[in-house]
Protein backbone atom coordinates (compact mmCIF):
# COMPACT_ATOMS: atom_id res chain seq x y z
CA UNK A 1 0.00 0.00 0.00
CA UNK A 2 0.98 3.68 0.04
CA UNK A 3 1.71 5.03 2.41
CA UNK A 4 1.12 8.71 3.86
CA UNK A 5 4.92 9.55 4.41
CA UNK A 6 5.46 8.23 0.50
CA UNK A 7 2.95 10.63 -0.94
CA UNK A 8 4.72 13.32 1.25
CA UNK A 9 8.29 12.58 -0.05
CA UNK A 10 6.78 12.21 -3.37
CA UNK A 11 5.16 15.65 -3.22
CA UNK A 12 8.51 17.05 -1.82
CA UNK A 13 10.31 15.37 -4.96
CA UNK A 14 7.66 16.84 -7.18
CA UNK A 15 8.59 20.13 -5.74
CA UNK A 16 12.14 19.57 -6.23
CA UNK A 17 11.72 19.19 -10.10
CA UNK A 18 9.07 21.51 -10.33
CA UNK A 19 11.48 24.33 -8.55
CA UNK A 20 13.89 23.28 -11.34
CA UNK A 21 11.73 24.64 -13.91
CA UNK A 22 9.15 22.29 -14.87
CA UNK A 23 6.13 22.08 -15.57
CA UNK A 24 3.68 19.76 -13.47
CA UNK A 25 1.53 17.21 -15.56
CA UNK A 26 -1.38 15.27 -14.93
CA UNK A 27 -2.04 11.71 -16.86
CA UNK A 28 -4.60 9.34 -16.84
CA UNK A 29 -4.52 6.31 -14.80
CA UNK A 30 -6.90 4.31 -17.42
CA UNK A 31 -4.53 4.45 -20.50
CA UNK A 32 -5.60 2.32 -23.97
CA UNK A 33 -4.21 -0.64 -24.28
CA UNK A 34 -3.80 -0.69 -28.14
CA UNK A 35 -0.99 1.83 -28.09
CA UNK A 36 1.00 0.02 -24.87
CA UNK A 37 0.88 -2.97 -26.93
CA UNK A 38 1.82 -1.67 -29.95
CA UNK A 39 4.67 -0.05 -28.71
CA UNK A 40 5.77 -2.68 -25.85
CA UNK A 41 4.16 -6.27 -27.79
CA UNK A 42 2.65 -8.85 -26.03
CA UNK A 43 5.25 -8.68 -22.89
CA UNK A 44 3.01 -5.59 -21.38
CA UNK A 45 0.72 -7.64 -20.52
CA UNK A 46 2.85 -9.81 -18.14
CA UNK A 47 3.91 -6.37 -16.52
CA UNK A 48 0.58 -4.35 -16.75
CA UNK A 49 -3.11 -4.83 -15.28
CA UNK A 50 -5.59 -5.34 -18.24
CA UNK A 51 -9.00 -3.96 -17.92
CA UNK A 52 -11.80 -3.60 -20.49
CA UNK A 53 -14.31 -0.40 -20.90
CA UNK A 54 -17.56 -1.04 -21.99
CA UNK A 55 -16.95 1.50 -24.91
CA UNK A 56 -13.78 2.07 -25.24
CA UNK A 57 -12.38 -1.43 -25.20
CA UNK A 58 -9.14 -2.72 -23.81
CA UNK A 59 -7.53 -0.19 -21.20
CA UNK A 60 -4.53 -0.82 -18.60
CA UNK A 61 -4.10 0.85 -15.77
CA UNK A 62 -1.12 3.10 -16.04
CA UNK A 63 2.17 1.06 -16.28
CA UNK A 64 4.80 3.67 -16.42
CA UNK A 65 4.49 7.70 -16.94
CA UNK A 66 6.61 7.47 -20.53
CA UNK A 67 4.21 7.23 -22.77
CA UNK A 68 1.07 9.59 -21.49
CA UNK A 69 3.83 12.01 -20.88
CA UNK A 70 4.84 11.72 -24.24
CA UNK A 71 1.84 12.00 -25.89
CA UNK A 72 0.43 15.14 -23.81
CA UNK A 73 3.99 16.65 -24.79
CA UNK A 74 3.26 16.09 -28.47
CA UNK A 75 -0.79 16.97 -28.43
CA UNK A 76 -0.25 20.65 -27.00
CA UNK A 77 3.64 21.22 -25.71
CA UNK A 78 5.63 23.83 -26.36
CA UNK A 79 9.18 23.05 -27.60
CA UNK A 80 11.48 22.65 -25.80
CA UNK A 81 9.71 21.71 -22.94
CA UNK A 82 10.47 20.56 -19.05
CA UNK A 83 7.76 18.25 -16.88
CA UNK A 84 7.41 16.48 -13.62
CA UNK A 85 4.77 14.38 -12.34
CA UNK A 86 3.89 12.27 -9.30
CA UNK A 87 1.35 9.94 -9.40
CA UNK A 88 0.72 6.10 -9.53
CA UNK A 89 1.70 3.02 -11.69
CA UNK A 90 0.82 -0.50 -11.60
CA UNK A 91 2.27 -3.59 -12.09
CA UNK A 92 1.26 -7.23 -11.88
CA UNK A 93 3.84 -9.14 -10.26
CA UNK A 94 3.78 -12.59 -11.71
CA UNK A 95 6.84 -14.28 -10.04
CA UNK A 96 7.49 -12.15 -6.65
CA UNK A 97 4.56 -11.66 -4.38
CA UNK A 98 6.61 -9.70 -2.36
CA UNK A 99 6.88 -6.69 -4.71
CA UNK A 100 4.14 -4.00 -4.98
CA UNK A 101 1.27 -3.95 -7.05
CA UNK A 102 0.79 -0.56 -6.90
CA UNK A 103 3.57 2.23 -6.13
CA UNK A 104 4.48 6.27 -6.52
CA UNK A 105 7.14 7.56 -9.47
CA UNK A 106 8.12 10.72 -9.30
CA UNK A 107 9.45 11.89 -12.66
CA UNK A 108 11.14 14.45 -14.88
CA UNK A 109 11.31 14.10 -18.57
CA UNK A 110 12.97 16.98 -20.73
CA UNK A 111 11.84 17.37 -24.40
CA UNK A 112 14.99 19.84 -25.76
CA UNK A 113 16.85 18.66 -28.76
CA UNK A 114 19.48 21.86 -28.81
CA UNK A 115 22.13 20.39 -26.60
CA UNK A 116 21.63 16.79 -25.83
CA UNK A 117 24.48 16.21 -23.95
CA UNK A 118 23.45 19.00 -21.15
CA UNK A 119 19.85 17.61 -21.20
CA UNK A 120 21.46 14.22 -20.33
CA UNK A 121 23.41 16.03 -17.56
CA UNK A 122 20.70 18.29 -16.66
CA UNK A 123 18.32 15.16 -15.46
CA UNK A 124 21.20 13.25 -14.21
CA UNK A 125 22.38 15.84 -12.08
CA UNK A 126 18.44 16.50 -10.88
CA UNK A 127 17.95 13.17 -9.92
CA UNK A 128 21.25 12.72 -7.90
CA UNK A 129 21.01 15.68 -6.01
CA UNK A 130 17.44 14.39 -5.29
CA UNK A 131 19.06 11.21 -4.19
CA UNK A 132 21.64 12.56 -2.24
CA UNK A 133 20.00 12.17 1.30
CA UNK A 134 20.31 8.43 0.34
CA UNK A 135 23.65 7.97 -0.45
CA UNK A 136 22.30 6.09 -3.50
CA UNK A 137 24.83 4.56 -5.68
CA UNK A 138 25.20 5.87 -9.63
CA UNK A 139 25.63 3.67 -12.56
CA UNK A 140 25.67 4.79 -16.12
CA UNK A 141 25.46 3.19 -19.27
CA UNK A 142 25.02 4.26 -23.01
CA UNK A 143 22.90 2.53 -25.24
CA UNK A 144 23.89 4.67 -28.51
CA UNK A 145 27.44 3.12 -28.44
CA UNK A 146 25.81 -0.72 -29.17
CA UNK A 147 23.38 1.05 -31.76
CA UNK A 148 26.02 3.36 -33.22
CA UNK A 149 28.16 -0.34 -33.42
CA UNK A 150 25.71 -2.13 -35.08
CA UNK A 151 25.26 0.65 -37.39
CA UNK A 152 29.19 -0.02 -38.54
CA UNK A 153 29.34 -3.44 -38.96
CA UNK A 154 30.58 -4.48 -42.42
CA UNK A 155 27.26 -6.66 -43.43
CA UNK A 156 23.90 -6.30 -45.06
CA UNK A 157 20.98 -3.52 -44.13
CA UNK A 158 18.66 -6.05 -43.28
CA UNK A 159 20.99 -7.91 -40.94
CA UNK A 160 22.06 -4.66 -39.44
CA UNK A 161 18.50 -4.05 -39.48
CA UNK A 162 17.76 -6.90 -37.32
CA UNK A 163 20.18 -6.51 -35.07
CA UNK A 164 18.80 -3.02 -34.28
CA UNK A 165 15.43 -4.29 -33.88
CA UNK A 166 16.45 -7.04 -31.61
CA UNK A 167 18.70 -4.51 -29.13
CA UNK A 168 16.45 -4.81 -26.30
CA UNK A 169 16.26 -8.45 -26.17
CA UNK A 170 19.44 -9.74 -25.42
CA UNK A 171 18.52 -13.17 -26.40
CA UNK A 172 17.50 -13.24 -29.80
CA UNK A 173 20.21 -10.72 -30.53
CA UNK A 174 22.51 -13.63 -29.34
CA UNK A 175 21.62 -15.68 -31.54
CA UNK A 176 20.93 -13.64 -34.52
CA UNK A 177 24.58 -12.44 -33.99
CA UNK A 178 25.41 -15.75 -33.76
CA UNK A 179 23.76 -16.98 -37.23
CA UNK A 180 25.48 -13.85 -39.08
CA UNK A 181 28.97 -14.74 -37.36
CA UNK A 182 28.15 -18.44 -39.02
CA UNK A 183 28.47 -19.94 -35.08
CA UNK A 184 25.34 -22.03 -35.68
CA UNK A 185 25.13 -23.35 -39.11
CA UNK A 186 21.31 -23.32 -41.20
CA UNK A 187 18.99 -26.52 -40.25
CA UNK A 188 19.13 -29.51 -42.73
CA UNK A 189 15.51 -28.10 -43.53
CA UNK A 190 16.56 -24.58 -44.18
CA UNK A 191 19.75 -26.02 -46.11
CA UNK A 192 17.20 -28.07 -48.14
CA UNK A 193 14.84 -25.27 -49.03
CA UNK A 194 17.88 -23.18 -50.40
CA UNK A 195 19.15 -25.81 -52.95
CA UNK A 196 15.74 -26.10 -53.99
CA UNK A 197 15.41 -22.23 -54.74
CA UNK A 198 18.76 -22.47 -56.51
CA UNK A 199 17.00 -23.94 -59.27
CA UNK A 200 13.27 -23.44 -58.84
CA UNK A 201 11.03 -19.98 -58.18
CA UNK A 202 9.69 -19.22 -54.89
CA UNK A 203 6.14 -19.26 -56.20
CA UNK A 204 6.15 -23.04 -57.39
CA UNK A 205 7.59 -24.51 -54.00
CA UNK A 206 4.87 -22.39 -52.20
CA UNK A 207 2.08 -23.71 -54.20
CA UNK A 208 3.47 -27.29 -53.57
CA UNK A 209 3.62 -26.73 -50.66
CA UNK A 210 -0.23 -26.88 -49.70
CA UNK A 211 -3.35 -25.19 -49.98
CA UNK A 212 -2.97 -21.60 -49.82
CA UNK A 213 -4.47 -20.17 -46.03
CA UNK A 214 -4.65 -17.05 -43.77
CA UNK A 215 -3.64 -13.56 -44.74
CA UNK A 216 -0.11 -13.98 -45.04
CA UNK A 217 0.23 -14.28 -49.29
CA UNK A 218 2.88 -15.48 -51.92
CA UNK A 219 3.99 -12.32 -52.58
CA UNK A 220 5.26 -11.87 -48.47
CA UNK A 221 6.37 -15.55 -48.44
CA UNK A 222 8.45 -15.52 -52.15
CA UNK A 223 9.80 -12.44 -51.12
CA UNK A 224 11.24 -13.74 -47.31
CA UNK A 225 12.24 -16.43 -49.21
CA UNK A 226 14.10 -14.66 -51.31
CA UNK A 227 15.52 -12.65 -49.13
CA UNK A 228 16.98 -15.90 -46.98
CA UNK A 229 18.67 -16.64 -50.19
CA UNK A 230 20.31 -13.43 -49.74
CA UNK A 231 21.16 -13.91 -46.62
CA UNK A 232 22.65 -17.15 -47.10
CA UNK A 233 25.10 -15.94 -49.49
CA UNK A 234 26.34 -13.14 -47.54
CA UNK A 235 29.63 -13.26 -45.64
CA UNK A 236 29.31 -13.97 -42.33
CA UNK A 237 30.33 -10.85 -40.03
CA UNK A 238 34.21 -11.13 -39.27
CA UNK A 239 35.68 -11.74 -36.32
CA UNK A 240 37.26 -8.54 -35.49
CA UNK A 241 34.03 -6.51 -35.71
CA UNK A 242 32.32 -9.47 -33.55
CA UNK A 243 34.54 -9.00 -30.94
CA UNK A 244 33.93 -4.80 -30.67
CA UNK A 245 30.32 -6.08 -30.01
CA UNK A 246 31.08 -8.33 -27.36
CA UNK A 247 33.51 -6.03 -25.83
CA UNK A 248 30.90 -3.41 -25.76
CA UNK A 249 28.47 -5.58 -24.11
CA UNK A 250 30.46 -6.45 -21.15
CA UNK A 251 32.52 -3.52 -20.77
CA UNK A 252 31.92 -1.74 -16.83
CA UNK A 253 34.37 0.71 -15.18
CA UNK A 254 34.89 3.93 -14.49
CA UNK A 255 33.37 6.45 -17.15
CA UNK A 256 35.99 8.17 -17.78
CA UNK A 257 38.68 5.18 -18.53
CA UNK A 258 36.01 4.00 -21.32
CA UNK A 259 36.63 6.77 -23.99
CA UNK A 260 39.94 5.40 -24.55
CA UNK A 261 38.84 1.90 -25.22
CA UNK A 262 36.02 3.01 -27.16
CA UNK A 263 38.44 5.20 -29.47
CA UNK A 264 40.74 2.24 -29.84
CA UNK A 265 37.70 0.14 -31.02
CA UNK A 266 36.62 3.19 -33.58
CA UNK A 267 39.66 2.11 -35.50
CA UNK A 268 38.42 -1.28 -36.24
CA UNK A 269 34.76 0.10 -36.06
CA UNK A 270 34.56 3.40 -37.89
CA UNK A 271 31.35 4.93 -37.03
CA UNK A 272 32.07 4.40 -33.97
CA UNK A 273 33.70 7.76 -33.63
CA UNK A 274 30.54 10.07 -33.16
CA UNK A 275 29.06 8.13 -30.61
CA UNK A 276 32.11 8.23 -28.48
CA UNK A 277 32.04 11.62 -29.05
CA UNK A 278 28.86 11.81 -27.92
CA UNK A 279 29.68 10.05 -24.74
CA UNK A 280 32.64 12.25 -24.61
CA UNK A 281 30.30 15.54 -24.82
CA UNK A 282 27.66 14.42 -22.24
CA UNK A 283 31.04 13.35 -19.60
CA UNK A 284 32.06 16.75 -20.15
CA UNK A 285 28.54 18.25 -18.87
CA UNK A 286 28.61 15.72 -16.32
CA UNK A 287 31.80 16.90 -14.98
CA UNK A 288 30.60 20.88 -15.25
CA UNK A 289 28.14 19.76 -13.05
CA UNK A 290 30.14 17.71 -10.63
CA UNK A 291 29.94 14.46 -11.26
CA UNK A 292 33.12 13.49 -11.96
CA UNK A 293 33.49 11.06 -14.91
CA UNK A 294 36.17 8.99 -13.53
CA UNK A 295 34.39 8.00 -10.73
CA UNK A 296 30.57 7.43 -12.53
CA UNK A 297 30.31 3.46 -12.97
CA UNK A 298 29.56 3.07 -16.62
CA UNK A 299 29.00 -0.25 -18.80
CA UNK A 300 27.06 0.66 -21.71
CA UNK A 301 24.72 -1.86 -21.93
CA UNK A 302 23.01 -1.02 -18.82
CA UNK A 303 19.82 -0.46 -19.32
CA UNK A 304 19.70 -2.79 -22.08
CA UNK A 305 16.68 -5.09 -20.88
CA UNK A 306 14.78 -2.71 -19.32
CA UNK A 307 11.92 -2.25 -21.63
CA UNK A 308 12.19 1.28 -21.83
CA UNK A 309 13.13 1.36 -25.15
CA UNK A 310 16.03 3.51 -23.84
CA UNK A 311 18.54 4.22 -27.33
CA UNK A 312 21.70 6.41 -25.55
CA UNK A 313 22.03 7.53 -21.83
CA UNK A 314 20.87 5.54 -19.06
CA UNK A 315 21.61 5.60 -15.34
CA UNK A 316 19.88 3.86 -12.44
CA UNK A 317 20.58 4.84 -8.54
CA UNK A 318 21.01 1.83 -6.07
CA UNK A 319 20.06 1.71 -2.41
CA UNK A 320 23.98 1.52 -1.03
CA UNK A 321 22.72 -1.42 1.51
CA UNK A 322 20.56 -3.15 0.12
CA UNK A 323 21.10 -4.72 -3.17
CA UNK A 324 17.97 -6.70 -2.81
CA UNK A 325 15.77 -3.92 -3.74
CA UNK A 326 15.03 -2.25 -7.28
CA UNK A 327 17.15 0.50 -8.10
CA UNK A 328 15.60 3.83 -6.33
CA UNK A 329 15.74 5.70 -9.58
CA UNK A 330 16.29 5.04 -13.27
CA UNK A 331 16.02 6.78 -16.44
CA UNK A 332 17.33 7.48 -19.75
CA UNK A 333 17.23 8.94 -23.42
CA UNK A 334 14.42 7.59 -25.42
CA UNK A 335 14.51 9.11 -28.80
CA UNK A 336 13.59 5.90 -30.31
CA UNK A 337 10.43 5.94 -28.27
CA UNK A 338 9.28 9.15 -29.44
CA UNK A 339 9.94 8.46 -32.79
CA UNK A 340 7.57 5.79 -32.62
CA UNK A 341 4.80 7.55 -30.68
CA UNK A 342 5.39 10.76 -32.97
CA UNK A 343 4.30 8.55 -36.24
CA UNK A 344 7.75 9.79 -38.00
CA UNK A 345 7.67 13.07 -36.08
CA UNK A 346 11.19 12.81 -33.59
CA UNK A 347 11.39 14.29 -30.48
CA UNK A 348 14.44 14.09 -28.72
CA UNK A 349 13.48 12.86 -25.10
CA UNK A 350 15.38 12.13 -21.62
CA UNK A 351 14.00 11.82 -18.23
CA UNK A 352 14.27 9.92 -15.01
CA UNK A 353 12.15 8.42 -12.20
CA UNK A 354 12.59 7.80 -8.66
CA UNK A 355 10.24 5.30 -6.74
CA UNK A 356 9.91 7.34 -3.24
CA UNK A 357 8.12 4.32 -1.57
CA UNK A 358 11.50 2.71 -1.92
CA UNK A 359 13.25 5.55 0.31
CA UNK A 360 11.06 4.41 3.07
CA UNK A 361 12.33 0.67 3.16
CA UNK A 362 16.00 2.46 3.21
CA UNK A 363 15.12 5.32 5.51
CA UNK B 1 -10.92 -38.09 5.26
CA UNK B 2 -9.16 -35.99 2.12
CA UNK B 3 -10.54 -34.41 -0.54
CA UNK B 4 -9.44 -36.00 -4.61
CA UNK B 5 -10.63 -33.91 -7.49
CA UNK B 6 -10.99 -35.53 -11.24
CA UNK B 7 -12.21 -35.08 -14.16
CA UNK B 8 -16.58 -35.96 -14.07
CA UNK B 9 -16.38 -37.25 -17.84
CA UNK B 10 -15.16 -38.58 -20.84
CA UNK B 11 -11.69 -40.49 -20.87
CA UNK B 12 -9.97 -38.48 -19.19
CA UNK B 13 -12.06 -39.75 -16.35
CA UNK B 14 -12.42 -43.62 -17.28
CA UNK B 15 -8.88 -43.24 -17.76
CA UNK B 16 -7.96 -41.38 -14.31
CA UNK B 17 -10.79 -44.41 -12.94
CA UNK B 18 -8.34 -47.35 -14.35
CA UNK B 19 -4.83 -45.87 -13.25
CA UNK B 20 -6.20 -45.69 -9.71
CA UNK B 21 -7.89 -49.65 -9.82
CA UNK B 22 -4.93 -50.44 -10.79
CA UNK B 23 -3.01 -49.11 -7.92
CA UNK B 24 -6.26 -50.91 -5.51
CA UNK B 25 -8.46 -47.71 -5.03
CA UNK B 26 -12.04 -48.18 -6.89
CA UNK B 27 -13.31 -45.02 -7.68
CA UNK B 28 -16.56 -45.03 -8.99
CA UNK B 29 -19.66 -42.16 -10.42
CA UNK B 30 -22.51 -42.95 -8.04
CA UNK B 31 -26.45 -41.97 -9.00
CA UNK B 32 -27.38 -41.35 -12.05
CA UNK B 33 -24.94 -40.85 -15.07
CA UNK B 34 -26.20 -37.10 -15.30
CA UNK B 35 -25.53 -36.75 -11.38
CA UNK B 36 -21.73 -35.77 -10.49
CA UNK B 37 -21.72 -37.94 -7.60
CA UNK B 38 -18.55 -40.30 -6.50
CA UNK B 39 -17.56 -42.51 -4.34
CA UNK B 40 -13.64 -43.90 -3.08
CA UNK B 41 -13.47 -47.69 -1.87
CA UNK B 42 -10.09 -48.37 -0.57
CA UNK B 43 -9.01 -45.58 1.04
CA UNK B 44 -10.59 -42.88 3.43
CA UNK B 45 -10.90 -40.44 0.18
CA UNK B 46 -13.79 -38.36 -0.59
CA UNK B 47 -14.28 -38.14 -4.59
CA UNK B 48 -15.05 -34.71 -6.07
CA UNK B 49 -16.07 -34.76 -9.71
CA UNK B 50 -14.79 -31.30 -11.78
CA UNK B 51 -13.80 -30.33 -15.00
CA UNK B 52 -10.37 -30.80 -15.54
CA UNK B 53 -9.94 -27.27 -15.85
CA UNK B 54 -11.19 -26.10 -12.91
CA UNK B 55 -8.72 -28.51 -10.99
CA UNK B 56 -5.85 -26.42 -11.08
CA UNK B 57 -7.79 -23.40 -9.09
CA UNK B 58 -9.44 -25.76 -6.38
CA UNK B 59 -5.91 -27.19 -5.71
CA UNK B 60 -4.72 -23.63 -5.42
CA UNK B 61 -7.47 -22.45 -3.47
CA UNK B 62 -7.00 -25.82 -1.01
CA UNK B 63 -10.77 -27.29 -1.48
CA UNK B 64 -9.40 -30.37 -2.52
CA UNK B 65 -6.03 -31.65 -1.43
CA UNK B 66 -5.40 -34.00 -4.28
CA UNK B 67 -6.78 -33.28 -8.58
CA UNK B 68 -5.89 -35.17 -11.68
CA UNK B 69 -5.58 -32.53 -14.32
CA UNK B 70 -3.15 -31.99 -17.16
CA UNK B 71 -0.06 -30.17 -16.64
CA UNK B 72 -0.88 -28.00 -19.04
CA UNK B 73 -3.68 -26.76 -17.75
CA UNK B 74 -1.94 -26.02 -13.89
CA UNK B 75 0.83 -24.19 -15.70
CA UNK B 76 -1.57 -22.11 -17.65
CA UNK B 77 -3.56 -21.37 -14.68
CA UNK B 78 -1.37 -21.19 -11.89
CA UNK B 79 1.21 -18.34 -11.11
CA UNK B 80 4.49 -20.24 -10.17
CA UNK B 81 2.88 -23.30 -10.18
CA UNK B 82 5.38 -25.31 -8.68
CA UNK B 83 4.94 -23.31 -5.39
CA UNK B 84 1.43 -23.78 -5.05
CA UNK B 85 1.10 -27.90 -5.79
CA UNK B 86 3.34 -30.59 -5.63
CA UNK B 87 3.44 -33.30 -8.67
CA UNK B 88 2.77 -36.72 -6.71
CA UNK B 89 2.68 -38.62 -10.27
CA UNK B 90 3.22 -38.45 -14.19
CA UNK B 91 0.39 -40.50 -15.07
CA UNK B 92 1.26 -41.59 -18.41
CA UNK B 93 -2.03 -40.64 -20.18
CA UNK B 94 -3.77 -37.60 -21.56
CA UNK B 95 -0.47 -37.07 -23.64
CA UNK B 96 -0.63 -33.74 -25.56
CA UNK B 97 1.93 -31.10 -26.71
CA UNK B 98 1.22 -27.42 -26.58
CA UNK B 99 2.95 -26.65 -29.85
CA UNK B 100 3.15 -23.51 -32.35
CA UNK B 101 1.76 -24.16 -36.22
CA UNK B 102 1.87 -21.92 -39.79
CA UNK B 103 0.60 -22.54 -42.33
CA UNK B 104 2.40 -25.23 -44.57
CA UNK B 105 2.84 -22.88 -47.54
CA UNK B 106 4.89 -20.76 -45.38
CA UNK B 107 8.20 -22.11 -46.55
CA UNK B 108 10.47 -19.83 -45.03
CA UNK B 109 9.45 -20.38 -41.63
CA UNK B 110 9.91 -23.43 -39.90
CA UNK B 111 11.88 -22.08 -36.73
CA UNK B 112 11.06 -19.24 -33.91
CA UNK B 113 13.79 -17.26 -35.98
CA UNK B 114 12.07 -17.49 -39.18
CA UNK B 115 8.80 -16.77 -36.85
CA UNK B 116 9.98 -13.69 -35.42
CA UNK B 117 11.00 -12.13 -38.63
CA UNK B 118 8.53 -13.23 -40.75
CA UNK B 119 6.37 -11.41 -37.79
CA UNK B 120 8.81 -7.86 -38.41
CA UNK B 121 8.03 -8.38 -42.06
CA UNK B 122 4.24 -8.92 -41.63
CA UNK B 123 3.61 -5.81 -39.59
CA UNK B 124 5.87 -3.99 -41.61
CA UNK B 125 3.28 -4.93 -44.82
CA UNK B 126 -0.11 -5.34 -43.22
CA UNK B 127 0.42 -2.81 -40.81
CA UNK B 128 -0.81 -4.62 -37.66
CA UNK B 129 0.97 -7.14 -35.34
CA UNK B 130 0.75 -10.74 -36.31
CA UNK B 131 -2.15 -12.71 -34.81
CA UNK B 132 -1.33 -15.95 -32.60
CA UNK B 133 -4.53 -17.87 -32.23
CA UNK B 134 -4.47 -19.76 -28.64
CA UNK B 135 -6.34 -20.17 -25.17
CA UNK B 136 -2.82 -20.75 -23.74
CA UNK B 137 -2.06 -16.82 -23.14
CA UNK B 138 0.31 -17.21 -20.06
CA UNK B 139 2.01 -20.40 -21.66
CA UNK B 140 2.34 -18.68 -24.81
CA UNK B 141 3.57 -15.49 -23.88
CA UNK B 142 5.97 -16.46 -21.69
CA UNK B 143 7.58 -18.94 -24.12
CA UNK B 144 7.50 -16.43 -26.91
CA UNK B 145 8.70 -13.93 -24.37
CA UNK B 146 11.65 -16.37 -23.32
CA UNK B 147 13.03 -16.60 -26.73
CA UNK B 148 13.01 -13.05 -27.73
CA UNK B 149 9.81 -13.43 -30.35
CA UNK B 150 8.41 -9.56 -31.04
CA UNK B 151 5.98 -8.52 -33.54
CA UNK B 152 2.83 -10.56 -32.61
CA UNK B 153 -0.43 -10.50 -30.79
CA UNK B 154 -1.92 -13.40 -28.81
CA UNK B 155 -5.92 -13.22 -29.83
CA UNK B 156 -8.49 -15.48 -27.91
CA UNK B 157 -9.85 -18.41 -29.45
CA UNK B 158 -11.28 -21.01 -26.81
CA UNK B 159 -11.92 -24.11 -29.92
CA UNK B 160 -11.34 -24.63 -33.30
CA UNK B 161 -8.48 -22.68 -33.08
CA UNK B 162 -6.87 -25.10 -36.28
CA UNK B 163 -9.70 -23.29 -38.63
CA UNK B 164 -8.62 -19.31 -37.42
CA UNK B 165 -5.82 -19.25 -40.09
CA UNK B 166 -8.12 -19.92 -42.44
CA UNK B 167 -11.11 -18.08 -41.47
CA UNK B 168 -8.66 -15.24 -41.20
CA UNK B 169 -8.75 -14.30 -37.90
CA UNK B 170 -5.32 -15.09 -37.14
CA UNK B 171 -1.90 -15.76 -38.91
CA UNK B 172 -0.36 -18.82 -36.39
CA UNK B 173 -1.88 -21.05 -34.03
CA UNK B 174 -0.61 -22.44 -30.69
CA UNK B 175 -2.53 -25.01 -29.16
CA UNK B 176 -2.80 -28.78 -28.18
CA UNK B 177 -2.31 -31.89 -30.68
CA UNK B 178 -2.05 -35.35 -29.89
CA UNK B 179 -1.81 -36.75 -32.99
CA UNK B 180 -1.55 -33.87 -35.47
CA UNK B 181 -4.33 -34.83 -37.76
CA UNK B 182 -6.10 -31.65 -37.34
CA UNK B 183 -3.43 -29.60 -38.22
CA UNK B 184 -2.57 -31.57 -41.53
CA UNK B 185 -6.50 -31.03 -42.32
CA UNK B 186 -6.40 -27.58 -41.86
CA UNK B 187 -3.61 -27.03 -43.84
CA UNK B 188 -0.29 -26.42 -40.41
CA UNK B 189 2.58 -27.56 -39.74
CA UNK B 190 4.54 -27.92 -36.69
CA UNK B 191 7.85 -25.06 -36.27
CA UNK B 192 10.87 -27.67 -35.22
CA UNK B 193 11.04 -25.67 -32.41
CA UNK B 194 7.93 -25.21 -31.58
CA UNK B 195 7.31 -27.49 -28.70
CA UNK B 196 5.85 -25.06 -25.47
CA UNK B 197 5.08 -27.74 -23.48
CA UNK B 198 4.39 -31.62 -23.51
CA UNK B 199 0.97 -32.22 -21.39
CA UNK B 200 -0.03 -35.08 -19.76
CA UNK B 201 -2.46 -36.20 -17.10
CA UNK B 202 -0.81 -35.31 -13.44
CA UNK B 203 -1.84 -35.89 -9.57
CA UNK B 204 -0.95 -33.10 -8.07
CA UNK B 205 -1.53 -31.86 -4.56
CA UNK B 206 -1.92 -28.91 -2.63
CA UNK B 207 0.40 -27.14 -1.18
CA UNK B 208 -2.08 -25.10 0.75
CA UNK B 209 -4.73 -27.44 1.74
CA UNK B 210 -3.99 -27.87 5.58
CA UNK B 211 -3.63 -31.43 6.54
CA UNK B 212 -4.72 -33.24 9.99
CA UNK B 213 -2.81 -36.34 11.34
CA UNK B 214 -5.81 -38.60 9.97
CA UNK B 215 -5.26 -36.91 6.53
CA UNK B 216 -1.36 -37.15 6.64
CA UNK B 217 -1.80 -41.03 7.32
CA UNK B 218 -4.57 -41.26 4.22
CA UNK B 219 -2.09 -39.31 1.85
CA UNK B 220 1.10 -41.49 3.32
CA UNK B 221 -0.65 -44.57 2.65
CA UNK B 222 -1.65 -43.59 -0.94
CA UNK B 223 1.91 -42.40 -1.69
CA UNK B 224 2.91 -45.54 -0.37
CA UNK B 225 0.49 -47.83 -2.62
CA UNK B 226 1.70 -45.30 -5.65
CA UNK B 227 4.92 -45.87 -5.04
CA UNK B 228 4.53 -49.87 -4.82
CA UNK B 229 2.94 -50.07 -8.48
CA UNK B 230 5.40 -47.68 -9.73
CA UNK B 231 8.18 -50.28 -8.45
CA UNK B 232 6.29 -53.07 -10.54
Amino acid sequence: MISAIDRERAADLLRQFTDAGAQPVETEILQPAGTLLDLYGEDIRGRAFTTTDPLTGETMLRPDFTVPVVQAHMANGADPARYAYAGEVFRRQEIDEGRPREYLQVGYEVFDGSDPAAADAEVFDLIARAMAPWGALPATGDLGILIAAIEALTTSARRRAALRRHLWRPIRFRRLMERYTGAIPPTTTRSVMLAQLQTTAPETLIDAAGTPVGLRGTAEIAARALSLVEDAATPPINRTEAEVIAMILNMDGPMAAALSPLRDMAVDLPGLDGAVDRLEARADALSRRGHDPAQLSFAPARGRSAMEYYDGFTFTFAAPTRPDLPPLATGGRYDALTAVLGAGRSIPAVGGVIRPGLLGDIA
Amino acid sequence: MIRLGVPSKGRLMEKTFQWFGDRGLILSRTGSDREYAGKVEGADIALVLLSAGEVPRELAAGRIHLGVTGSDLVREKLTRWADRVEVVAKMGFGHADLILAVPKIWIDVDTLDDLDAAAAQFRATHGHRLRIATKYHRLVREFLQANGVADYQLVDSQGATEGTVLNHTAEVIADITSTGETLRANHLKVLSDGMIHDSQATLFRSRVAPLDDAQQATLDDLRGRLADVDRG
